[in-house]
């Protein structure tokens, strides 16, 4: 029962990545190509969303939790490189594949082969990652 | 009256749902939204004790919520691509309709290039190995484009505006230099 509102918060999620078509690869390219709108609306209109949701968590800071705590809002571990880097080499499988993460769960649950080679690629590379960490500029 | 759950979503309707992500999740239990740190939890479960990379070396049963939360992304697209699935193409730009014939993508519609998503060697050894960069870069930047470009910028932290430089950039460069070559170069 704990985990409920996470199930229902994924599928929530994993369902607008479909709708949305932000898990196609066209419209990544389309995106990547400036093509249309399409994308761009979906990311401002997001981003403007989170950040008046979070100012009103903010300003009636007495509004706790499902668990009763104070909401905090958890801040970003310190670092440039990592980040820099680290996006760009993201970037680089997106503008190819057409999947960022989200879209990789949710394509897996269309059953898509595509996808799920994705994701078995992105374990091995997450792991890659965990064994060179410390010789990696952070 | 279904009709909007077969359809697929305006920018202005499904944005806003993404973006509540972030509130919700802080509301539900102080969690960040993401969904790349799964990749790591799931490469912790499958860790053998013999192995020893300290990276994967944590309790990943701290971290169940997220992968409830990953089991309820897969959930949630079997539901909006199997049972409400939408019947008709993308509705693509014409620039880009142009773009991909030029690119000899074959555009008889669907949601996803059967070219790159069907079940061909060729395919899965493409998939893979931007999926591999995808893990790799998502990790070594520890975020993606939920944790990033969504929770961190309207958290308005500056590491992430640094991220999303990187990811945009990176995309822009395989998008137009090395993807346009894919088709013509393999199938």
């Amino acid at each position: 029962m704990r985990f409920l509102p996470y199930l229902l918060a994924g599928m929530a999620f994993g369902f607008v990545m479909i709708k949305s078509e932000a898990a196609s690869w066209y419209r990544i390219m389309e995106m990547f190509h400036f093509q249309s709108f399409h994308m761009f609306g979906i990311m401002m209109s997001a981003i403007a969303t989170g950040l008046t949701g979070v100012l009103l968590l903010k300003r009636y800071g007495r509004m706790l939790t499902l668990d009763g705590e104070a909401v905090v809002i958890p801040s970003k571990e310190p670092g440039r490189y990592n980040y820099l880097f680290g996006g760009l080499i993201f970037g680089l499988g997106w503008g190819v594949i057409g999947l960022c993460p989200g879209p990789i769960f949710s394509l897996v649950g269309m059953g898509s082969i595509g996808a799920l080679a994705a994701l078995a690629g992105a374990l091995h590379g997450t792991w890659l990652y965990g064994c060179i960490k410390n010789r990696l500029p952070h | 009256m279904l009709d909007w759950l077969y359809a697929p979503w305006p920018w202005y309707v499904s944005g806003p749902l993404i973006g509540l992500m972030v509130p919700l999740m802080l509301w539900i239990g102080n969690r960040s939204f993401g969904i790349s740190n799964n990749l790591r939890h799931m490469c912790a479960m499958a860790q053998p004790k013999s192995v020893g990379v300290d990276f994967f070396h944590y309790n990943w049963r701290d971290h169940s919520w997220s992968l409830v939360f990953a089991a309820g992304a897969v959930l949630g697209g079997f539901f909006a691509g199997i049972v409400f699935a939408n019947p008709q193409p993308v509705e693509l730009s014409v620039a880009a309709l142009t773009m991909f014939s030029y690119w000899n993508v074959p555009i008889g519609g669907g949601f996803l290039p059967p070219v790159l998503f069907d079940f061909t060697w060729l395919s899965v050894i493409v998939m893979f190995a931007g999926g591999v960069m995808v893990g790799f870069g998502t990790r070594y930047a520890a975020g993606c484009t939920s944790g990033h470009a969504i929770t961190g910028l309207s958290t308005l932290q500056p590491q992430s505006l640094l991220a999303v430089m990187g990811i945009f950039a990176g995309g822009l460069f395989s998008a137009h230099f090395i993807t346009p070559h894919l088709f013509s170069l393999f199938w």
